[in-house]
């Protein structure tokens, strides 16, 4: 995460990802595509909806998510080069945990991005990677918790440099 | 002669709660993800080499451009979607209990999925709604599971 090795996170370390802008043309075009289902299309229809009004397909504030998490992993590990020092890269992850969507996220919204170090591990089966828990939320601009989802990502150990053996 | 027939036109909607009883199993349509649509999606919300690049995703843990797991998700929210949501009352969601990215969805590759209705029940503050919980499967056409999703579907009552 960020560009740091397993070691060097610390829990309870909160990251600040940044925001996105949810215009009305994004959430229409993300809803046509992957989840056309009236209320993420159409005022007419959204205003018969579950929410009264157009809201965002969910899938797309958790890829908005994505976009800011990717940006800051980014612009770290370039910090980190252009300081001489080798980031850590980004691990997979196997999925994502307790995905919750409790406000809607509306056209106009702006969502704030942020994750919060909540466990770490090393892993016995895999010594050069360690386990990284995250709570992820989303929070819209009157400071509204609107998106929340627990994390695991794989994140690298630091590697060992033994000394080399002279035969 | 013509027979008794419900026009669907004539009904707000064709499924309700009712119609969702446990264990039911609803097959989904096919999705072909194209190469282009893969690094599109990528470029929007998940700009990794490994979706971007056929060099950079050989030698990733994904053998291959592949899409984001989100992407492989939202392909099978799209294919829920015209399954059954859109035939139905459905109401949304507002918690997915698990995400499970199993195997990489790749470039080119032709998917199908499933809903699998596990249990459900309705609001007790709000008799109108019934609260499914559903495990969507993305699937290859061999039947392997790509993605598993366990969450919860809202679902209008019809005769609350």
């Amino acid at each position: 995460m960020i560009g740091l090795y397993l070691e060097q996170i610390e829990v309870g370390r909160v990251v600040e990802l940044g925001s996105v802008h949810f215009t009305r043309e994004a959430v229409i075009s993300f809803a046509r595509k992957y989840d056309p289902q009236p209320f993420h299309l159409d005022d007419a229809a959204a205003a018969r909806g579950p929410f009264g009004k157009l809201t965002a397909s969910g899938w797309h504030t958790a890829a908005n998510w994505m976009q800011c998490y990717v940006a800051s992993n980014q612009a770290a590990e370039a910090m980190l080069r252009a300081a001489g020092r080798e980031p850590a890269l980004l691990g997979p992850s196997p999925g994502f945990t307790n995905l919750r969507w409790i406000k809607p996220v509306c056209p106009s919204d702006t969502i704030t991005y942020r994750i919060t170090v909540t466990g770490k591990r090393e892993l016995n089966s895999r010594p050069q990677w360690g386990m990284v828990s995250g709570l992820n939320e989303g929070f819209n601009q009157s400071g509204e918790l609107v998106f929340s989802f627990e994390s695991k990502v794989l994140t690298a150990r630091r590697p060992v440099h033994r000394p080399q053996l002279s035969s | 002669m013509a027979t008794s027939c419900i026009s669907g036109s004539l009904l707000k909607y064709m499924l309700y709660y009712e119609d969702f009883h446990e264990g039911l199993v609803i097959p989904f349509g096919t999705y072909h993800l194209s190469r282009e649509e893969v690094m599109e999606f990528a470029r929007a919300f998940d700009p990794q080499p490994m979706h971007l690049d056929e060099t950079a995703a050989k030698s990733s843990v994904l053998g291959g451009l592949a899409a984001s797991g989100w992407h492989s998700s939202a392909i099978l929210i799209r294919l829920s979607v015209e399954a059954y949501a859109n035939k139905s009352a459905a109401m949304a969601s507002n918690s997915m209990e698990e995400v499970k990215w199993l195997k990489p969805v790749y470039a080119g590759e032709t998917v199908t999925g499933r809903a699998t209705v596990l249990s459900r029940r309705v609001s007790s503050k709000r008799p109108e709604m019934g609260i499914l919980k559903i495990r969507f499967e993305l699937l290859d056409l061999a039947g392997g599971v790509k993605v598993e999703i366990i969450g919860v579907q809202f679902m209008g009552v019809r005769d609350p």
